[in-house]
C-alpha cells in the first residue's frame, strides 16, 4: 500500500503541510517496501490559480491509495482525486509526518 | 473619449466619483458609464434608469471528445492555468480556470477539445435620457473576470461611437482585470485616500498607469483624514491631483442610501465642475 503525505520536509520528523494544492512537498510511503520518497512541489507558489488540479494530477502519477492531508483538498482538486479513487484522510496539518502516520494507523484521522 | 476611474486600493470612492461623474456630465452631455467591476458591479445602486436590453455572456472553453484522443498529453502540457488535466486515460476540463486562449484545442492533433460556449455572466444595458449604464455581472463561481471585461468593452464599442463621454468604473487592485479595464482608455482618474494604505496602494496603481503609458490624475477622496503625505507625493511626482472629495458624515449617509452626493453637497458638484473642463479639453485632443 502508498501512503501520501502533503508535507513542509522530506522524511519523518517533518511538519505537515495543511495545504493541498499548494503543499511544499509530498511524501510517499510505500509500507510493503518499506520505502520512503518525496516529490517537491514547490513551483504551486506560483501558480495564481489552478494549483489544486495541478497537484491532484501530479499525485495521481505515484498512484498512492492512501492520501493524509491537513485542510483537506478544495473543489477543483477534489474532483480530480475522486477519479484516482484515493481514499483521503484529514486533519493531520499540525503534526509532524512521522505522527501523522501513526494517527492514521491508530484511525484517529478523519476520512473524507 | 474613454475615462476610466480606477484605485489601488479597494473602498477608496471609484464608485462614488463613477455614478457622480457619469450623472453630473450627463447633466450637458451624452454619457454611458460601465461598471467593469464584474466580480461584485455596485454602480447600479446608484443609477436609476431603464432596462434597454440584457444580454447572457459566453466564453469559449474546451470540451473533451474521447473517441479520436490519442491521449498524447499535449493539451495538459500547453495549458498555463491547469485547466486541463490528464488523468491516466482521461481528460478533464476546468471551465472555471480556462482563461479561451484555445492553446489546447489548437494544438490537439486529434482535434479532440472542441471550443464550446460556456456562460459566465449578464450585461445589462439601461438608460435614463443622455446617461447610458452599462453593467456586465460574472456568474456565480466563475473566476475569470478578463473574458467578461473584454466583452463589455466590445459591446460600448459597438453601441456608443466618440460623441459620448465613456466613463468606465474599473475594478480595485493592479492585476489583470484592472489592466483589461483601462488598457484602452484615454485618460485615467486614479481615486486615493489620504492614509497610509491609500497612499502605499496609489504608487502601485501609478507605477501601473506609467507602464500602461497612460495619462493619469488624482482625485483624493474623504479628504482632510489621514495626512498629508499622498499631497506631499502626488507634487514630488509632478501628478495632477484633479479634485479633493471632503470627508464627512453627510456623504456617507448620502452614500449608505445609494444617493448622488454632487446634487446636495455644493462642494462636491464644485470639485466636479473642475473635472468636467479638464474632461472637455481632453475630448477635443481625442476628437479632434
Amino acid at each position: 500500500m502508498k501512503i501520501a503525505f502533503t508535507t513542509k520536509g522530506t522524511n519523518w520528523s517533518s511538519a505537515m503541510d495543511p495545504r493541498f494544492g499548494r503543499t511544499e512537498y509530498f511524501l510517499i510511503y510505500d509500507d510493503e517496501k518499506d520505502e520512503l520518497s518525496h516529490y517537491d512541489n514547490r513551483d504551486s507558489a506560483n501558480d495564481a490559480h489552478g494549483a489544486g488540479p495541478k497537484t491532484a494530477q501530479k499525485l495521481f502519477e505515484f498512484s498512492p491509495n492512501i492520501l493524509i492531508t491537513g485542510n483537506g483538498p478544495g473543489g477543483n482538486a477534489a474532483t480530480v482525486l475522486e477519479k484516482t479513487g484515493v481514499k483521503i484522510f484529514i486533519g493531520a496539518g499540525e503534526m509532524t509526518v512521522k505522527e501523522a502516520y501513526e494517527a492514521f494507523k491508530g484511525d484517529t484521522l478523519k476520512k473524507l | 473619449m474613454k475615462i476610466a476611474i480606477a484605485s489601488g486600493k479597494g473602498g477608496t470612492g471609484k464608485t462614488t466619483l463613477s455614478t457622480n461623474l457619469a450623472s453630473f456630465l450627463a447633466e450637458e452631455h451624452e454619457v454611458v458609464l460601465t461598471d467593469l467591476d464584474v466580480e461584485e458591479p455596485n454602480s447600479g445602486l446608484f443609477i436609476e434608469a431603464d432596462l434597454v436590453r440584457e444580454k447572457d455572456k459566453f466564453k469559449m472553453v474546451p470540451e473533451w471528445s474521447a473517441d479520436e484522443c490519442i491521449l498524447c498529453g499535449n493539451c495538459q502540457k500547453v495549458c498555463n492555468f491547469h485547466a486541463v488535466i490528464q488523468l491516466g486515460e482521461m481528460i478533464m476540463v476546468f471551465p472555471e480556470l480556462c482563461h479561451g486562449c484555445y492553446a489546447c484545442s489548437e494544438l490537439c492533433p486529434t482535434s479532440s477539445l472542441p471550443m464550446i460556449p460556456k456562460k459566465m455572466g449578464v450585461l445589462k444595458h439601461f438608460r435614463n435620457g443622455n446617461l447610458n449604464f452599462v453593467e456586465s455581472r460574472l456568474d456565480i463561481g466563475e473566476e475569470q473576470a478578463v473574458p467578461l471585461i473584454k466583452q463589455t468593452h466590445k459591446y460600448i464599442d459597438q453601441q456608443f461611437d466618440d460623441n459620448f463621454i465613456r466613463i468606465f468604473d474599473s475594478p480595485p487592485g493592479t492585476s489583470c482585470p484592472v489592466i483589461e479595464a483601462t488598457k484602452d482608455a484615454d485618460y485615467i482618474i486614479l481615486v486615493t485616500e489620504p492614509t497610509p494604505f491609500g497612499l502605499h496602494d496609489l504608487k502601485l496603481a501609478v507605477e501601473t498607469m506609467k507602464e500602461l503609458k497612460k495619462e493619469f490624475g488624482v482625485v483624493i477622496n474623504r479628504f482632510g483624514i489621514g495626512n498629508d503625505d499622498v499631497l506631499a507625493y502626488c507634487n514630488e511626482e509632478q501628478i495632477k491631483v484633479l479634485a479633493k472629495i471632503p470627508n464627512s458624515r453627510r456623504i456617507a449617509e448620502l452614500y449608505s442610501q445609494g444617493r448622488l452626493i454632487y446634487k446636495e453637497i455644493p462642494e462636491v458638484r464644485a470639485e466636479l465642475e473642475k473635472m468636467k473642463d479638464l474632461i472637455m479639453g481632453k475630448m477635443k485632443e481625442v476628437v479632434k
